[in-house]
C-alpha cells in the first residue's frame, strides 16, 4: 500500500517535471521515469505482461527515439508566451478534471463483477484478434515514421529550408 | 492501493497531459504532453478491467494503446524533425503563420 502510494507520487512528480523542464532532453528523461513507474504500477496491479511491454517500449524505445529526434532537431528556447493563455488553460484543465472525477464517482460505487476468468493470451489472440491486426498495421506505420526521422532533406528543398529558417528567425525577432 | 486512489492518480495524469498540450509551444513538448496523457489512459484501462471483473480485457486494450501511443510518438517526432529542417523552428505559433 505504502509502496504504491510512493510510486503514484513519483509518477506525478515525473509527469509534472516532464512538462516543466526547459530542456527537451530533460523532459524526455523525466518521461522515461514516468513510463518506468507506470510499468511498476501495472506490475503491482497484476498485469505483468503489459508492464514488461510498457517498460521496454514506453521507457526504452520511445526515450531512445526522443533523444535521437532532439539531437537532430536541436534544443530551442521556448520562453515566449503560450498560444493558449495559462489562466484559460488552467480553467479548462480544472473543468476537465472535475468532469472526469464526477463521471468516476458512479464507477466507484459499483461492485466488482465476478465473471469466469480468462487468460490474457486467449483474450488477445482470440477475442480481440482485430486489435492484433491493427497493431501490425501500426507497427508498419512506425517503421515509416522512423524512416521519416532519418530521412535527409531533398536537395531541391534545401533552398526552401534556408528560406524557412530565415522566416523563423524573423518571426522570433518580431516576438 | 484501492481503485479510488488509482483513479485519482489517473485523473491527475490526464489533467497534466491536457495542460501540457494546451500550453506547450514546442512541437516536441506537445508530444511529451500526449505521452503523459496516454499513460493516464493506460492505467485507467487496467483499472477499468479490474472494476469490471475482466482484467484480461483491460490489459489487452492497454497493450493496443501502448502500440498506438508509440506510433503516435514516432510519427510526431518524424514530423517535428522534418518541420525543423524545412522551416527552421519548432514553435507552433511561428509555424502556423509561416508560408512556403
Amino acid at each position: 500500500m505504502f509502496v504504491q502510494i510512493l510510486i503514484v507520487a513519483g509518477l506525478l512528480v515525473c509527469a509534472v517535471q516532464a512538462i516543466r523542464s526547459k530542456r527537451l532532453l530533460l523532459s524526455a528523461l523525466w518521461l522515461a521515469g514516468a513510463s518506468a513507474l507506470v510499468a511498476l504500477e501495472m506490475y503491482l496491479l497484476g498485469a505483468p505482461e503489459v508492464a514488461v511491454i510498457e517498460l521496454s517500449v514506453g521507457a526504452g524505445l520511445v526515450t531512445v527515439l526522443f533523444v535521437f529526434a532532439i539531437n537532430i532537431a536541436g534544443e530551442e528556447d521556448m520562453s515566449a508566451l503560450p498560444v493558449v493563455p495559462r489562466p484559460m488553460a488552467r480553467i479548462f484543465v480544472l473543468i476537465s478534471v472535475v468532469l472526469l472525477a464526477w463521471m468516476n464517482l458512479e464507477v466507484l460505487g459499483l461492485q466488482v463483477a465476478v465473471i469466469e476468468p480468462l487468460y490474457f493470451k486467449t483474450v488477445l489472440w482470440q477475442n480481440r484478434l482485430l486489435d492484433v491486426y491493427l497493431q501490425m498495421v501500426l507497427i508498419f506505420t512506425g517503421v515509416l515514421g522512423v524512416l521519416g526521422i532519418m530521412a535527409e532533406p531533398h536537395p531541391s528543398s534545401r533552398r526552401t529550408a534556408e528560406h524557412g529558417q530565415h522566416a523563423g528567425l524573423e518571426a522570433k525577432e518580431q516576438r | 492501493m484501492d481503485i479510488s486512489s488509482l483513479l485519482l492518480a489517473v485523473i491527475c495524469l490526464l489533467g497534466i497531459g491536457i495542460y501540457a498540450v494546451l500550453v506547450a509551444r514546442n512541437l516536441i513538448k506537445v508530444i511529451v504532453g500526449l505521452q503523459v496523457l496516454v499513460k493516464g489512459a493506460m492505467l485507467a484501462l487496467i483499472a477499468a478491467g479490474q472494476i469490471a471483473g475482466q482484467p484480461e480485457v483491460g490489459e489487452s486494450l492497454a497493450l493496443t494503446v501502448i502500440v498506438a501511443d508509440t506510433i503516435v510518438a514516432v510519427v510526431g517526432l518524424a514530423l517535428a524533425v522534418q518541420v525543423r529542417r524545412r522551416f527552421g523552428t519548432l514553435d507552433i505559433k511561428a509555424l502556423s503563420t509561416l508560408r512556403r
